[in-house]
């Protein structure tokens, strides 16, 4: 025998180069840019200057609550629109593979593709406003409304990932045993029942986990509310992620910015572990 | 019985909304393609294809060459997928079926760093871009995502299920253990190397954000790039936008239908039933 022990790190030193080089060290350096501000274009140690800056910074903390209205709204909405569309496509005998690929189409298509045709089936002669005429609604101001730009995102966003839930939904209840369900209907459980006291429960982990994925993706939220209401109007879809954009590549302003990446490193953190917490102790 | 029937159509009309909903993007994607740019706002709306996406793209290659944009486009996919699918795989296969020193702390390191948001990274990467003076270049987009972590955990999940048995009997015939790895490990695990392959591209087809930055003349410029500096003009050609949308987002799908399970199971890193 050789020398046998050298070969699994052999296998690794690509990617642990690359990752080393590439995510660790920006990982780190990043943290220490944000208690650093430029003077005369030398980054100088601040403290905790951009923290403070932080509490006082009005477009931050619009951004922030914009970030979160989407969170709150959004995620919940797909989620369970996802988990009706999937118990639906469950019971189907014939079909299924049909609408699980029609469903899926829009999660292959291009952020910033599907942003432009959301942008412009939403602007005001567009197809979605003629629709609502004709039906009497009247037209919306989707793009040109604080109130109603956050709702086109949360539609558009809805349209691309509930398919995407759906299908990870669908495969996880295919997986439950159907003794579970033969058990229950012994007890006299009723298909809604069943739901409840079999489907339900024994997705839990599954729904955690696209509850923490969906969590992580509207906290990095950049590309839809970049191409689709470019953050108006007057920041009302402005994003931490936008923000963070902003700060770094309009203004070069690199440590401010990294206090901001923090602040989203931060908020994964905590509400992946409130989750973690809230769905149980598995 | 009868409330039985009345939930199964029911049911059937909410799924063929859904359908319809969900496919009538794209309907008006070609709609726009293929008609005159004022035509998608007409009234009453005009509702079949048109003729003109042949010249909708003459005009979209004068304005952002299209063709060095696509070219641009599948040459970073491509170089990206074969690169980060052997950086990949081979550090998957180390974590899956070897014991040796610090796996688990490394395998930890990679999974915390699923959590960690790509925005923490921009600001030195591209500080190191401009540093190496690698702005600008097909390098700057490709490198910094190459050991991807998910795809690294995808290939070692698959790849637990090699039976040590096969390998064993490999080292016992006195096969090395790269031949080991490409002629015995690499065969066994072909879907797995297509689903992960599928995901790798995916993610590199749609990246946005970082192009963006690194990114700065339309002969360098990827699609998603393009098609924002496109939409991002004071006048829009909507024909011409749409006509580059439909570009962007009809190769994938045409490839989807064809490659559906592997699609699946790539972008949801599980196996699917039917």
């Amino acid at each position: 025998m050789r020398t046998k022990t050298a070969v699994p790190y052999l296998f690794l030193t690509p990617a642990l180069v690359l990752f080393a080089i590439f995510m660790a060290y920006p990982i780190i350096y990043s943290f220490l840019l944000s208690f650093q501000t430029s003077e005369g274009g030398e980054m100088v140690f601040a403290g905790i200057d951009n923290y403070k800056r932080l509490l006082s910074d009005s477009i931050f903390w619009k951004a922030l609550g914009n970030t979160f209205v989407i969170l709150i709204v959004q995620v919940p909405i797909m989620l369970l629109l996802a988990l009706v569309l999937a118990a639906a496509l469950h019971s189907l005998t014939r079909w299924r593979g049909f609408f699980r690929v029609s469903f899926f189409i829009p999660a292959v298509t291009s952020l910033v593709a599907y942003s432009i045709i959301f942008s412009i089936m939403l602007m005001s002669d567009g197809i979605v406003n003629q629709l609502l005429e004709t039906l009497g609604i009247g037209a919306v101001p989707w793009l040109s409304h604080p109130v109603w730009a956050k709702v086109a995102l949360i539609l558009a966003m809805t349209w691309r990932w509930t398919g995407y839930n759906m299908v990870i939904y669908l495969a996880a209840m295919q997986n439950i045993s159907e003794s579970l369900y033969e058990a229950a209907s012994l007890d006299g459980a009723g298909k809604i029942r069943q739901f409840f006291t079999v489907t339900i429960p024994q997705l839990k982990p599954v729904l955690l986990f696209t509850a923490i994925l969906s969590t992580i993706g509207t906290l990095q939220l950049f590309d839809e509310p970049y191409t689709l209401t470019k953050g108006g109007p007057s920041d009302a879809t402005l994003t931490i992620g936008m923000y963070l954009y902003q700060t770094g590549f309009r203004y070069f302003d690199f440590g401010y910015a990294s206090t901001l990446a923090y602040v989203i490193v931060v908020l994964i953190g905590i509400l992946s572990y409130i989750q973690f917490k809230v769905t149980g102790d598995e | 019985m009868k409330t039985n029937r009345v939930g199964s159509v029911l049911k059937y009309v909410l799924l063929i909304v859904g359908v319809f909903v969900s496919l009538f993007p794209f309907y008006w994607a070609v709609i726009g393609a293929t008609n005159e740019s004022g035509k998608i706002f007409a009234k009453p709306p005009v509702l079949v294809p048109g003729d003109r996406f042949i010249t909708n793209i003459v005009n979209l290659n004068e304005a952002i060459g299209i063709g060095r944009v696509m070219f641009n486009s599948v040459f970073i996919v491509v170089i990206y997928t074969t690169l980060s699918l052997i950086v990949c795989t081979m550090a998957g296969y180390a974590f899956a079926k070897f014991k040796f020193k610090g796996r688990s702390t490394l395998f930890s390191m990679f999974l915390l760093s699923m959590m960690v948001p790509y925005h923490a990274m921009l600001i030195p990467l591209f500080k190191m871009m401009a540093a190496w003076d690698w702005l600008n270049t097909y390098q700057a987009v490709i490198l910094p995502n190459l050991a991807y972590p998910f795809a690294i955990f995808l290939m070692r999940q698959n790849m637990l299920a090699i039976p040590d048995a096969i390998m064993e009997a490999g080292r016992i015939d006195g096969v090395g253990e790269w031949r080991l790895f490409t002629k015995i490990i690499i065969p066994s695990v072909k879907s797995s190397l297509a689903a992960t392959a599928i995901f790798l591209f995916m993610y590199q087809w749609n990246n946005f954000l970082w192009p963006l930055i690194v990114l700065n003349t339309k002969e360098m410029y990827t699609l998603p790039v393009a098609l924002s500096s496109l939409f991002g003009l004071s006048r829009i050609d909507y024909g011409q936008v749409m006509a580059g949308v439909t570009l962007a987002t009809g190769p994938i799908i045409v490839f989807f239908l064809m490659l559906q399970r592997q699609f699946i199971s790539g972008m949801l890193g599980t196996a699917v039933k039917e």
